[in-house]
């Protein structure tokens, strides 16, 4: 099995559909163990239990850029290798990336209102978060501007690519932005030297959430092959005559 | 009445439909109130002070470029000139329009209103209040927005001429709004009068925008 | 854009106005129909309801169709049979009237030129009105929808309905002639 046979999206659905089930299982069963693992975890010295938001908070905040990278690799597959796949795995990854980008947002707050004294800080992560959020939804709401995909593809995979570009410059003017107006006052959590009772619990909660996306991709992915050929059929049936 | 209905009904269907703009009114409201703190810096505090004035001016223009296609789409596809002939008195079809317009995409800007006072560091009352008073003002805006709306279509222009036109019959609006937000946050004014007063514009809008509205279709079409 | 213009027509009857382009067929139309506002002269209808104008009896098929993309070809058609007050009913005995029974619940998006003009062709049809005004009404159809449409426009006829008719082409229908342009 080869990604050329993967062009063919029937090849696509029938493997998909095989392989679907026990993608969804391991999500489900890594995801379980990382809670589990995360529960048990000890509280840390001064953050008390607040520290386990990190298990949900971080393996979103990692999907987030994650995802986009994806859809640039997407992007590219639109725009140079002409991937018949390709824009049906960029539009299908929009949606979950903004949902990834959200939950490590709202995750963020809440992990900040202890550690803050509010929801929101315009810290210098926190605030590229929330920027690369609105990309994801600006890319949405260009994939819904227009009826057909095929046209839709190339403007949003060029709007990817230079969003991939600019992405490492907004985050680096944030910082620039942020410390220009305060130094850092606000307490970090993190760091290479996190505990091993830590570590492990994040590692399988990465992995599982990874999972998660690459089950809820794959299943978009059908859904949208799904709708475009309905669309198709729909305007097969709109150009027939009355018998 | 089932005319009147019909026309909102399909207004707010297309609005949400694929190709629709509501959503991205909102989208406009997000990114505008973000933006802001990049300019002012994120001092909590200043923007905690600012912050009704940000989120109503951000929802004035999210309401105001939405408005930009109320009546030329319409216009574009031959939809107005049925409209015009149709048994329903042109004002009432005019106000029928506005209405969708306001519950399509001027109702999404106040849903929004809790998660950006989040992000400007309003509490819970301060938050209310802007919510409030935009639920109130909205209308006002776009209601007066609507004339500018039907103006294009007489003018054959759009975009930024309706902003010229319009903006600056908002500025009532936008004052009382802030200044009655700014009463329920700070003082020392009673909420109460900015507040009646905001009420009053939203009522004169309602009247006055039809009338104006149907009142340049008329004599707009060719 | 002209002046001196005269003409009546009576139930049952087809004016065809014909002329080259630019002869003012359109804004003739579009001044009967109340969208323009004549300098001079005056339009009326006689006998009809009394209470409503010559416009609010009329049916308009101008050159655009005034189809929504996004909705569906029902939800078109049966918008504009609630908003210009048609008795509430199935849209569906219409639509296969036209020739789109097949594609009742298809986007108007994904409709060819031909079978627009035929939707809004269903707009003459769900609400009842005694004056057509129709600009052009077989641009665009192929020979089955011509002959449809003057099947549609005798049936009006004979339901002593009145049409007016802009047109380059014949018509397809016996109609009195008048003729545009020129003179004045």
């Amino acid at each position: 099995m080869t990604l050329i046979d993967l062009a063919n999206p029937t090849k696509f659905l029938s493997l998909t559909g095989r392989v679907l089930p026990w993608l969804a299982g391991a999500t489900a069963i890594l995801l379980l163990v990382g809670l589990y693992q995360a529960a048990i975890a000890p509280d840390d010295y001064q953050q008390g239990a607040t520290v386990k938001i990190m298990f949900i908070h971080v393996p979103n905040a990692w999907l987030s850029m994650f995802v986009w990278g994806v859809m640039s690799i997407a992007a590219l597959g639109t725009l140079v290798w002409r991937h018949p796949l390709a824009d049906v795995a960029a539009k299908a990854a929009a949606p979950i990336g903004a949902a990834f980008t959200f939950l490590a947002l709202v995750t963020g707050s809440l992990w900040g209102r202890p550690m803050w004294g509010t929801y929101w800080e315009w810290d210098a992560r926190l605030t590229s978060v929330l920027v690369l959020f609105l990309m994801y939804l600006g890319l949405m709401a260009l994939w819904r501007a227009v009826d057909d995909p095929s046209r839709a593809a190339r403007a949003a995979a060029v709007l990817t690519l230079v969003g991939a570009i600019n992405l490492p410059i907004i985050k680096f003017s944030v910082d620039w932005w942020n410390t220009l107006h305060q130094p850092a006052s606000v307490m970090r959590m993190g760091g290479p030297s996190l505990d091993k009772a830590f570590l492990i619990p994040l590692l399988v909660m990465a992995i599982g959430f990874s999972l998660l996306f690459v089950t809820l991709h794959l299943a978009a992915m059908r859904n949208e092959i799904l709708r475009r050929r309905v669309r198709s059929l729909q305007m097969m049936q709109a150009s027939q005559q009355a018998a | 009445m089932t005319a009147i209905t019909a026309l909102i009904r399909r207004d707010i269907k297309i609005a949400l439909r694929v190709g629709g703009g509501a959503l991205i009114g909102v989208l406009f409201f997000l990114t505008v109130t973000v933006l802001m703190p990049f300019a002012i810096g994120p001092d909590l505090a200043l923007l905690t002070r600012l912050g009704p004035a940000i989120l109503w001016l951000g929802a004035l223009l999210a309401s105001l470029l939405t408005l930009d296609r109320l009546f030329t789409a319409d216009h574009e596809d031959g939809s107005l000139d049925l409209i015009v002939m149709g048994q329903t008195p042109l004002e009432l079809a005019c106000a029928a329009k506005a209405l969708a317009h306001w519950l399509a995409a001027g109702v999404p800007l106040i849903v929004a209103t809790p998660m950006l006072g989040l992000l400007l560091n309003l509490d819970g009352e301060a938050t209310s209040a802007v919510a409030l008073t935009l639920l109130v003002g909205t209308p006002a805006l776009t209601f007066t927005g609507m004339i500018g709306a039907a103006l294009a279509v007489t003018l054959h222009r759009g975009g930024l001429l309706l902003a010229v036109l319009v903006l600056p019959l908002s500025i009532p609006v936008l004052i009382f709004g802030v200044s009655a937000s700014q009463a329920a946050i700070t003082g020392p004014l009673a909420f109460g009068t900015p507040f009646s007063i905001l009420c009053a514009l939203s009522l004169v809008s309602l009247v006055v925008g039809p009338f104006a509205a149907a009142a340049s279709l008329r004599h707009g079409l060719d | 854009m002209f002046s001196g213009l005269d003409f009546e027509t009576a139930s049952g009857e087809v004016l065809a106005v014909v002329g080259p382009n630019g002869s003012g067929k359109t804004s003739l139309l579009r001044l009967v129909a109340g969208l323009l506002v004549p300098a001079g002269g005056s339009i009326g209808l006689e006998g009809g309801e009394t209470e409503l104008t010559l416009p609010e009896q009329s049916h308009y098929l101008g050159h655009r169709d005034a189809l929504k993309p996004a909705l569906s070809v029902a939800e078109n058609l049966s918008f504009w049979r609630d908003f210009l007050g048609g008795e509430t009913g199935d849209v569906g005995p219409c639509l296969t009237a036209v020739g789109l029974g097949h594609a009742t619940y298809l986007p108007a998006a994904y409709l060819s030129a031909g079978q627009r003009r035929r939707l809004s062709i269903a707009r003459l049809l769900v609400v009842r009105r005694p004056v057509w005004l129709l600009d052009e009404p077989t641009s665009a159809l192929d020979a089955a929808g011509q002959e449809l449409c003057v099947g549609v426009m005798r049936d009006h006829l004979a339901s002593g309905g009145i049409i007016v008719a802009a047109t380059h082409a014949p018509l397809g229908i016996e109609a009195r002639e008048l003729r545009m342009g020129g003179g004045k």
